[in-house]
């Protein structure tokens, strides 16, 4: 009734069963995106090895397990910047940021605006949000981020050279 | 009522394992089990919902051919699947009661614009969003 394993492979296909493990480590990012999540923890959530976790995942979910992360980092500090009075410096770490630095350039680099350009025009936007549960809501604003940080980075300096690639936020 | 949304489908890996989970944890009851040769139709109800029924069905020949079936228990799998959402007097006690129970929550409750949801997902992947009627 099932796909031959050989099917699978061609079709770039991956076992439900490993799919359902996978979806729990997405999750548990999901739940706690401020948290450290280095790929032995995700690993060992989706009971996966360290070695395939991370290609596993992007072929699942289209992206690596560390720009997945990045983009719920970012949704979590949108959120934050727009519903609450906390302070830039309290949202960054909030959401899961060690430095300020870091997390005022990832986020102009993500979305275009600086963190207080982005609340200043959040806030005096009118909303219609109510009748959208506020996940859902959430989630389709949350950054589409198809290529790493730094690729978006180099493509927008225009400097092609090359250079470190970093995944992590 | 006469008219109305009567069945909404889902499906999952496996039906014992979903009846097991919608009636057992969630407290759904069996509105429908039927059989013929490998089909099954399997229809739950929220007991608070009787002209409503939630169809658990398996993606599966000759309804799906086999490759298109395959597809399907991998999107359910990986929790592509539509939001659902469930809603509850109080989402506290249903979180503590259900999580006791063994259902996997994905996100705790949280109260925002005032009021409190959480989210749980079956054992196919299907996620459920719980909120706290108002």
């Amino acid at each position: 009734m099932g796909l031959s394993l050989e099917d699978k492979q061609e079709r770039g296909r991956q076992d439900p069963e490993l799919l359902r493990r996978l979806l729990r480590a997405k999750d548990r990012m999901d739940a706690a995106s401020h948290e450290e999540w280095p790929v032995r923890r995700l690993a060992s959530v989706s009971g996966v090895s360290e070695a395939h976790f991370a290609r596993s995942f992007k072929q699942a979910f289209g992206v690596p397990p560390h720009r997945y992360l990045l983009t719920r980092r970012i949704e979590r500090a949108t959120a934050l910047l727009r519903d609450t009075e906390l302070s830039i410096t309290e949202i960054a770490f909030e959401a899961g940021w060690n430095s300020m630095g870091t997390f005022g350039r990832t986020f102009f680099d993500i979305t275009g605006e600086s963190p207080s350009a982005f609340r200043a025009r959040v806030k005096a936007a009118p909303h219609q949000r109510e009748h959208v549960p506020p996940c859902f809501l959430s989630a389709a604003n949350r950054p589409d981020l198809r290529i790493a940080v730094s690729e978006k980075r180099r493509q927008e300096a225009g400097d092609m050279n090359g250079g470190e690639e970093t995944e992590v936020p | 009522m006469t008219q109305g949304v009567s069945v909404v489908g889902l499906y999952v890996r496996d039906q014992d394992e979903a009846l097991e989970f919608y009636v057992g944890k969630l407290g759904f009851r069996v509105h429908t089990d039927a059989r013929n040769g490998d089909y099954r139709w399997l229809t739950v109800q929220h007991p608070e919902q009787p002209s409503f029924q939630l169809g658990l069905f398996k993606p599966q020949p000759p309804t799906l051919d086999a490759a298109t079936a395959e597809i399907m228990r991998e999107v359910v799998a990986k929790g592509a699947m539509p939001p659902l959402v469930l809603i509850v007097d109080n989402c506290r006690a249903a979180y503590d009661r259900m999580r006791a129970g063994g259902v996997e929550f994905t996100q705790e409750p949280v109260e925002r614009y005032g009021a409190v949801d959480a989210s749980f997902r079956d054992p196919s992947g299907n996620g459920w969003k719980m909120i706290e009627g108002r």
